[in-house]
């Protein structure tokens, strides 16, 4: 517990360091790299901060502020965190850090870059520590233009343009939001005519007893507006595209962090406001599980680009962070959140090894690389521990994530589940086949001039690799708090039946 | 009786007559003069009426009403009227000789709004309109040497009369079938009454006659060709105010003469902010100009302020009214950008925006803001906004109109979108900042300001709205 409004200071660093570059001229890039990592750094530390002081025994939201903000609409603004949200909210910041430093090689247009860059990452940090929906959407929304902006400004085209990529991108989840929000409205009014006084206090919405058929009715808009964001089957088509053509620290934040506020909002606002809806629904959702798995998987196999290996692959991975959410029990709940912070890891550490590449390289397709372990040792160390992570191999964080997902779906879907499993195999032949194309082998000599990660670039590696692994061997800190999160999320929900759609 | 109440009024027409004055009898026809005499006197008009704003007052038996709902438009016309001024303080220097007589009929057309707000009888809103709208005739042809600016004068003149006959004998009929034309009066003796389809048919045309006024789909058709054709100021000025007005008139007229039980017009207006929400958007997304994009997207806007008078609740109507507002900053926001590089780059096309991002990187960031403001991107106001508007329609059970609502403003930030990727992405055959004069740099940074703050912390003017709409909860 602090005496000081640690979460506030935590969004508003970022937006701080974001005004203080306007303010400095252009040609100071060195100043402002300085101020931009030294905001992020300060993020980081202060949600290390907020990770260590929370109370896992006491649970429920801690470090709260509230101020009244708009008081017809009964809007306040509300922070706080629980044991979901802080796994998440260290995710944001273990890599907006990193993607810093991935694009510290920036040469043009340095300041808008970094202006954006630190908005995004105070968007995306508002979105998990938000307790009041109108606040949350506020700095869900927030995050699309930087990234609109950064995509057409510092993307790069290759199989699509990037500013085919960027308007793709923005428009799929623009019209989701669309929905989310008819749905939080909806939700809003009906709470007030529920309750009798307006509210978007969350925790305060959760007490509304909500008619099941509106229920479901609202848990569709709003699984779709998430899904979406989450890049569920069918709604994925934007993520390969807009990954390719952003770069390196958009891809790193919207693979890593930006995705999983679509994993968050479904379980925060799905499950606990509309659990009646959710359990429902959720048949339907596992079945488009098994397809973001299992398509997704198929569809990267025959890749050859890497940004859309990993994004295909990104895709794949979510449907076991929906095959958790739909199973609505504590076992498979605390393994998606603990797969999203896993996978936002994983993902971000492959996006920053892959941007180093291609700025020197200007290619990304995997039949032209080769050997490259003997010229950059490093970047194969890199590439090696994000792809282990990314199948799922024991001693890596992602192994809690899938497993404890598989063990508590299993007993709801059996069939399922069996099937998403297979998708370790999918992913083990299309990550294994890569990295073997692209690292090892006999040595290319025109590979030669480039560089091993060395000085600022080792940072990304080192800061990322060291949270896949001391969360694969040390789970237990982060776990106790997830399952502290969930536990308490599902004992307010009450006990349920699952199904009923089909 | 509480007389200088009407100061305002009174003192935005001497003002007007004045600098007319002034232009005949000073030296190079005081162009110098005019403008600082004009904005000197709308910001003490404006303090005036903030200083005022909870004395209510009604004058001449009912014929005209100062309360705070008329308050509120009025602190929104004389808002525009200045920021309109400063951001046009250097595309005046387009009107050459003419240019003091253009800070009169900015201030008659202003004049001509803040009666309409205030009237309480149908007689009183038709002045006030007239005034208004003529004015609006004349400052759409300013640019004499400008064929499209005259054609859009000459259009405005005659689809404006057309339009303010349909409106005038649709009052005559109301007038017919209750006897008086005081709103109050009309509402009593209507309730009493039979139903009678020549009242049916009187309100459909007074819809016709308001919905030109507001640009609303099936009367936009004028919209787009006098938007771009009429000097740039002008057309910023007719879409936010003169469209205010349009609606103020509108939810006072059909919330306080037309009891509910005669005719449900309610979904008869639903289709129609469907329509105009649909079409608007459709429309704009194809536009290669700017100034016409603008035009459809506030026939688009259009559509969701008129959400707020269908639902007819608290949060409707406290929507309509702070859309209003934000609409002014945000739209005035957009057009003055418009209007810097219509004077740099001679057009208004969207490869003539290249480059802005880097030739004007403060303009550039405030059209950006502003565009994400009107297609309802939050923290920026238009979010705030829609928020009240949609929660009034779904609370009044409008849910399908909630969904087009949100479904086409998200889609309406494609071509929003578009004029952004020009000014960051694209190249421009000019090289050098753009210089930007101390007037239009304060209008950018008031409109900026304003967009951002009630986006961030709606509180404070959702407060006022909800005075100045106190006056409907009786309803």
């Amino acid at each position: 517990m602090y005496d000081f409004p640690i979460l506030s200071i935590t969004w508003l660093l970022p937006i701080a360091g974001a005004l203080l570059i306007t303010m400095l001229p252009r040609t100071q890039e060195g100043m402002i790299r300085a101020v931009a990592a030294a905001c992020t750094l300060g993020s980081l530390v202060l949600s290390l901060m907020v990770c260590f002081g929370y109370d896992p025994e006491t649970g429920g939201m801690q470090m709260t502020e509230s101020i009244p903000w708009i008081r017809d609409l009964g809007v306040n603004y509300a922070l706080g965190v629980d044991g979901i949200s802080i796994p998440l909210l260290l995710l944001t910041n273990l890599i907006g850090f990193s993607a810093v430093y991935a694009s510290w090689h920036t040469e043009e247009r340095v300041k808008e870059f970094f202006v954006l860059l630190l908005l995004l990452i105070s968007g995306v940090m508002g979105t998990f520590i938000a307790t009041d929906l109108f606040i949350f959407f506020l700095f869900y929304e927030v995050v699309v233009i930087p990234i609109y902006l950064l995509v057409i400004m510092f993307g790069s085209s290759k199989r699509v343009t990037k500013e085919y990529a960027g308007m793709k991108l923005t428009i799929y989840l623009l019209i989701g939001s669309a929905f989310l929000l008819v749905g939080l409205i909806a939700l809003f009014v009906k709470g007030q005519a529920l309750l009798g006084f307006p509210t978007m206090d969350i925790g305060t919405l959760a007490g509304a007893d909500f008619p099941v058929a509106f229920q479901v009715f609202v848990y569709c808009l709003i699984a779709f507006g998430f899904g979406t964001l989450l890049s569920m089957f069918p709604f994925h088509a934007w993520s390969p595209d807009g990954y390719a053509g952003a770069p390196t620290a958009v891809s790193m934040i919207h693979a890593g962090v930006l995705k999983k506020i679509g994993g968050y909002g479904l379980i925060r606002i799905g499950l606990l406001l509309l659990p009646a809806g959710a359990r429902y629904i959720a048949p339907l959702i596992a079945i488009l599980a098994l397809g973001n798995v299992v398509y997704a998987g198929i569809i990267c196999l025959a890749q050859k680009d890497l940004k859309y290996i990993v994004g295909y692959s990104s895709v794949s991975h979510m449907g076991y962070v929906l095959l958790g959410i739909a199973s609505v029990n504590l076992i498979s709940l605390n393994g998606a959140v603990m797969m999203m912070f896993a996978h936002g890891v994983m993902a971000a550490l492959f996006f920053a090894m892959i941007g180093n590449l291609y700025h020197q390289s200007h290619t990304r397709n995997v039949s032209d690389f080769g050997g490259l372990a003997h010229q950059m040792p490093r970047l194969a160390v890199g590439f090696m521990l994000a792809g282990l992570a990314s199948l799922g191999l024991p001693g890596t964080v992602n192994f809690i994530g899938e497993f404890t997902i598989f063990v508590g779906a299993f007993g709801i879907y059996n069939v399922l589940t069996i099937l998403a499993i297979s998708g370790i195999v999918i992913t083990a032949v299309y990550i294994l086949r890569t990295l073997g194309g692209v690292l090892f082998g006999p040595r290319r000599s025109e590979w030669d001039h480039l560089q091993d990660l060395h000085g600022v670039d080792l940072v990304p590696l080192l800061v990322l690799g060291a949270a896949i692994l001391i969360g694969g061997i040390l789970p237990f800190t982060l776990m106790d708090i997830i399952q502290s999160g969930v536990g308490q999320l599902l004992g307010q929900i009450g006990p349920g039946q699952i199904g009923g759609i089909f | 009786m509480n007389y200088h109440l009407l100061g305002p009024e009174i003192a935005v027409a001497t003002l007007g007559l004045l600098i007319l004055a002034i232009s005949l009898l000073l030296p190079s026809r005081g162009k110098s003069t005019a403008g600082y005499l004009a904005t000197a006197g709308l910001i003490a008009v404006l303090m005036a009426v903030i200083v005022n704003f909870s004395q209510e007052a009604v004058f001449f038996a009912g014929v005209y009403q100062i309360d705070r709902y008329a308050n509120y438009f009025r602190i929104l016309f004389l808002t525009a009227a200045l920021l309109i001024i400063l951001m046009s303080s250097r595309y005046t220097s387009l009107f050459g000789e003419r240019k003091s007589e253009w800070f009169s009929f900015m201030l008659f057309a202003t004049a001509g709004m803040m009666i309409m707000v205030a009237a309480g009888d149908l007689i009183t809103v038709y002045v006030g309109l007239e005034l208004m709208t003529i004015s609006f005739y004349i400052l759409s042809a300013y640019l004499l040497n400008d064929h499209l600016s005259a054609e859009a004068g000459l259009k405005y003149l005659i689809i404006g009369a057309f339009s303010s006959a349909v409106l005038l004998f649709g009052m005559s009929l109301v007038y017919a079938c209750s006897g008086t034309t005081v709103f109050t009066e009309i509402y009593d003796a209507l309730r009493a009454g039979p139903q009678r389809p020549a009242l049916l048919a009187g309100m459909v045309m007074m819809i016709a006659g308001l919905g030109f006024k507001i640009s609303a789909v099936p009367f936009h058709m004028w919209t787009p060709d006098i938007y771009q054709g009429a000097p740039t100021p002008v057309t910023a000025y007719l879409s936010v105010a003169s469209k205010a007005a349009g609606f103020a008139v509108l939810v006072r007229i059909f919330l306080l003469a037309f009891p509910a039980a005669s005719w449900d017009w309610h979904l008869a207006l639903a289709v129609l902010a469907a329509l105009t929400m649909v079409i608007g958007n459709l429309t704009a997304l194809v536009q290669t100009n700017v100034k016409r994009m603008l035009a459809y997207s506030s026939i688009a806007q259009a559509g969701y302020i008129l959400v707020g008078l269908i639902a007819a609740n608290t949060y409707g109507l406290k929507g309509l009214l702070f859309y209003a507002m934000l609409y002014v900053f945000s739209n005035v926001g957009a057009f003055a950008v418009t209007a810097l590089v219509e004077v740099e780059e001679g057009s208004t096309e969207r490869e003539a925006f290249n480059g802005l991002g880097r030739r004007a990187p403060m303009p550039a960031a405030v059209l950006t803001i502003c565009m994400l403001s009107l297609a309802g991107i939050p923290p920026m106001a238009g979010f705030a906004g829609k928020f009240y508007l949609f929660s009034g329609a779904i609370q009044a059970g409008y849910l399908w109109l909630a969904f087009i609502g949100l479904l086409m403003s998200m889609i309406s930030v494609y071509y929003y979108l578009n004029v952004a990727k020009a000014m960051y992405i694209g190249t421009s055959r000019q090289e050098g900042l753009i210089t930007l004069p101390f007037p239009v740099r304060t209008a950018l940074w008031i409109c900026l300001a304003g967009t951002i703050f009630l986006g961030v912390y709606p509180g404070p003017l959702s407060e006022l709205t909800e005075l100045a709409v106190q006056l409907f909860s009786a309803v």
